[in-house]
């Protein structure tokens, strides 16, 4: 074999990094580097959440002009001294009790501290209005105006779990009274339509307002004793709570918290680490099913969390067939061509519009025009009042919907794609129509495909906040879009939302400061919905997938 | 080439365009009835674009034109007004590549009659049953006829997808390179099934394997360059062709 001129031996003594070495590195590293992102946001959101479930010590801290406070550490930070002199700190507690002076944090100079302990008495109650106290249990009233011995511990958890018990009734009656008035309610409310609509006025309107009017009577009649018996069980009940409270002692100031508003008394200081971890799992699962109080501060998130599950459940249910329709014909059906060519560049640029164009297309089509017109069509009654024509549920999902529709499209075109030609083939051959293959073959085999549309549009449409502030999101929904009165699912109702909760808690609070660990909890719920949502998707896919095994899918 | 039989298929000046790539060129042949019929000829020569003329299975491919009868039982079935979905139950084909659907064996062989209407577990399960006897798969699956198809081995794919074909009673059969991605044992087994359904089908069968042409088929037809060289018994094709050219593609001098 001849040999070329100069031939380049095989076997090189070049020191250094093989060749690409430093390129395969490169890569590396920026993969590395992206990894580190997104483990540091995870871990910066899960430790701000977390931490706020996780019971902290109480202090007590003495200042040198004699102040006393007592309260959790909650941040320290360095104040630059004087031209270039040494910094100084300063220790930020929230010591709560708003009722007092109206502010939750204070700051304190750490050179202004002359002592700082956490004795085991100190106390954080959980209190319904005005955010948490802390002090120390002076003494307590009971219902009927006695002194309690709080110095006994039996006593004193006696006297928090009556409380607690009277509050859980309180809770119970108020349902059963708005159950036992719905009735009514309903009634009154056809009359109220009634006398405000257009035919009122006419002899028959008339008659048929008197005929209502008094069923509405006879029923009030009917119900009154059940509803006054409950009442008057609610009022003796208000009363007891009402009356009975305990003396917390703060530093100088002496207050009485009543025990209708108690939530939680807890001693912080006194906890093991068990008993730590139990209220821990205790304020998480609290907060994932109670409701927000004090203007979002205070409270659970459970309508958010309600309202996104909806909204993105609703979502699917329309996106899922206008994506998949769309594009089994445009690979199926449509001509190959400049039309289809624009017509997919339309979809895929569709993806490319900013979300909040979205919710304006929503608020002047679907908010305006379709609820504008199904009001004046079946609502007239109750204009001015809109009832489809304003932000809702309905609007809301079918604005992500459209807004998600072009990865349902595109996902669900490659799968089509992916089906084997033998298949269709295979078909036809055996006398199945086109729409037959199509139903029977194709569809079932581009399933993996759909459902990766599916799981991208829920990704989206899960964090998406700007089109639904347009559409119908809001910071406290009155009632859940689903409830025990007919027609059960309210598609009209304004809803909550994580992700506009997020927004509301941390930027829009009247109390920013106690919210934001708030803010950090909710963004960490939301984040675990999407994953588990995704993860639910992605189950479904690979059963789907192995049942095509051995095909090139 | 005249013998006085009944013909199944016919082409009559069939000309094939691939947009503006002419496939055949004039094609005049009568495939006659109850008897095995091999198409051979070297790659691009035409003869499976030939044998996708007889159920339309070229429909799906754009840009294609056909002039000229395809009569398929003496009915024209490039003539307005046909209903493609009868054609082909009653023109079934098996592809090269076995194709079973990702469904159960049973599901897979009584696809067809299903999309055609037929109701009743009974019914189907007694067109299961004898479609895969007459494949001869029958012994193999029949305790496992609610597994899927996928989990066969290549050959038996194969067969599912005769019987399949079968579940919808064609009375002719095109074969599509049927054997070509199979071991011999394979192969032998579906060329002894198509020798038993040759009493109650026409088979045209497309081959690459000239001993296989020889071993199964009553008539040969020799394609090249999209054009109808020669067709005759099989017996004369491999003994005493007609052109040289086909003596010399028989003897493997070229393709």
């Amino acid at each position: 074999m001849p040999v070329s001129d100069s031939p380049q031996p095989l076997v090189s003594d070049r020191k250094g990094l093989a060749p690409g070495l430093s390129g395969i590195w490169g890569t590396a590293l920026a993969t590395v580097l992206i990894l580190l992102m997104l483990g540091l946001l995870l871990w910066i959101v899960a430790v701000n959440a977390f931490g706020w479930f996780w019971p902290v010590p109480v202090w007590q801290v003495e200042e040198r002009n004699g102040t006393v406070h007592i309260g959790a550490e909650v941040g320290r930070e360095a104040i630059p001294g004087p031209d270039g002199a040494e910094p100084f700190y300063r220790l930020q507690f929230k010591v709560g009790n708003r009722d007092l002076d109206g502010r939750d944090f204070v700051w304190i100079d750490e050179a202004e501290i002359r002592s700082k302990g956490r004795p085991g008495d100190l106390v954080r109650i959980v209190r319904s209005e005005y955010g948490d106290a802390f002090g120390r249990i002076a003494g307590a009233t009971s219902s009927d105006g006695g002194a309690v011995e709080v110095g006994e511990p039996d006593v004193l958890a006696e006297f928090l779990a009556a409380g607690k018990n009277a509050r859980a009734e309180r809770a119970r009656l108020e349902t059963r009274l708005s159950d036992a008035r719905r009735p009514l309610t309903n009634l009154e409310e056809a009359l109220d339509l009634l006398e405000r609509s257009a035919n009122a006025k006419t002899a028959s309107g008339q008659e048929r307002v008197v005929a209502l009017s008094a069923e509405v009577e006879k029923l009030a009649i009917e119900l009154r004793p059940t509803l006054d018996e409950i009442q008057g069980g609610l009022d003796a009940l208000a009363g007891d709570l009402a009356a009975a409270h305990l003396k917390l002692v703060a530093g100088d100031a002496r207050f009485e918290v009543p025990l209708s508003n108690v939530i939680e008394v807890s001693w912080p200081n006194r906890m093991g680490f068990a008993g730590k971890l139990a209220a821990a799992v205790r304020h998480g699962v609290l907060f994932l099913v109670t409701e927000p109080r004090e203007a979002n501060t205070e409270g659970g998130i459970a309508p958010a969390l309600f309202g996104t599950v909806l909204l993105v459940l609703l979502m699917s249910v329309a996106v899922v067939p206008l994506g998949v329709i769309t594009a089994v014909y445009m690979t199926e059906y449509a001509r190959h061509g400049f039309l289809l060519r624009l017509a997919n560049q339309a979809v895929n640029n569709l993806a490319g519009v900013p979300s909040i164009v979205f919710g304006m297309f929503g608020l002047a089509f679907f908010i305006y025009g379709v609820g504008g017109s199904i009001d004046r069509a079946f609502f007239a009654d109750r204009l001015p009042t809109p009832t489809f024509g304003t932000g809702g549920l309905l609007w809301a999902s079918l604005t992500l919907a459209l807004l998600t529709v072009p990865v349902v499209v595109v996902a669900t075109r490659e799968g089509l794609l992916a089906v084997p030609r033998s298949w269709r083939e295979g078909s036809l051959a055996l006398g199945a129509t086109r729409w037959q293959t199509l139903r029977r073959i194709i569809i079932p085999a581009a399933m993996p495909g759909i459902l990766t549309g599916l799981i991208l549009a829920v990704s989206r449409a899960a964090g998406e906040v700007a089109p639904l502030m347009l559409t119908g999101a809001v910071k406290l929904a009155p009632s859940l879009p689903v409830d025990g009165s007919a027609p059960f699912l309210h598609l009209q109702r304004k809803f909550m939302h994580l992700g506009f909760h997020i927004y509301d808690v941390s930027m829009q609070s009247p109390n920013v400061e106690a919210a934001k660990p708030m803010a950090f909890a909710t963004t960490l719920v939301l984040l675990l919905l999407v994953v588990l949502m995704n993860l639910g998707a992605i189950v479904i896919r690979r059963r789907l997938r192995r049942a095509y095994r051995g095909q090139s899918v | 080439m005249s013998q006085s039989e009944d013909f199944a298929l016919a082409s009559h000046d069939l000309d094939f365009y691939y947009g503006e790539v002419q496939a055949l060129k004039k094609i005049n042949l009568e495939i006659p009835q109850h008897r095995i019929t091999a198409l051979i000829g070297p790659s691009g020569c035409g003869k499976s674009t030939f044998l996708r003329c007889f159920n339309r299975m070229n429909d799906m491919i754009e840009g294609v034109r056909v002039e000229g009868r395809v009569l398929v039982e003496d009915e024209d079935i490039y003539a307005p007004g046909v209903n493609l979905e009868l054609l082909r139950k009653r023109v079934g084909m098996v592809f090269q590549k076995s194709n079973p659907f990702p469904m159960s064996i049973r599901e897979n062989v009584n696809y067809g009659p299903r999309m055609g209407g037929v109701r009743g577990r009974d019914r189907l399960d007694e067109i299961v049953e004898r479609s895969l006897k007459q494949a001869d798969l029958w012994v193999e699956v029949k305790d496992r006829l609610d597994g899927s198809a996928l989990d066969l081995s290549g050959g038996q794919q194969q067969r599912l997808c005769i019987a399949r074909t079968l579940a919808n009673q064609p009375g002719i059969l095109l074969l599509d390179e049927p054997a070509s991605a199979l071991d011999p044992i394979s192969t032998a087994k579906i060329e002894e099934t198509l020798l038993q359904l040759k009493e109650n089908y026409t088979i045209l069968i497309v081959t690459h394997n000239l001993q296989q042409a020889a071993r199964v088929a009553d008539h040969t037809a020799f394609f090249m360059l999209g054009e109808l060289v020669e067709f005759s018994d099989t017996t004369t094709m491999f003994t005493n062709p007609n052109e040289k050219i086909t003596e010399e593609y028989i003897t493997g001098r070229f393709g």
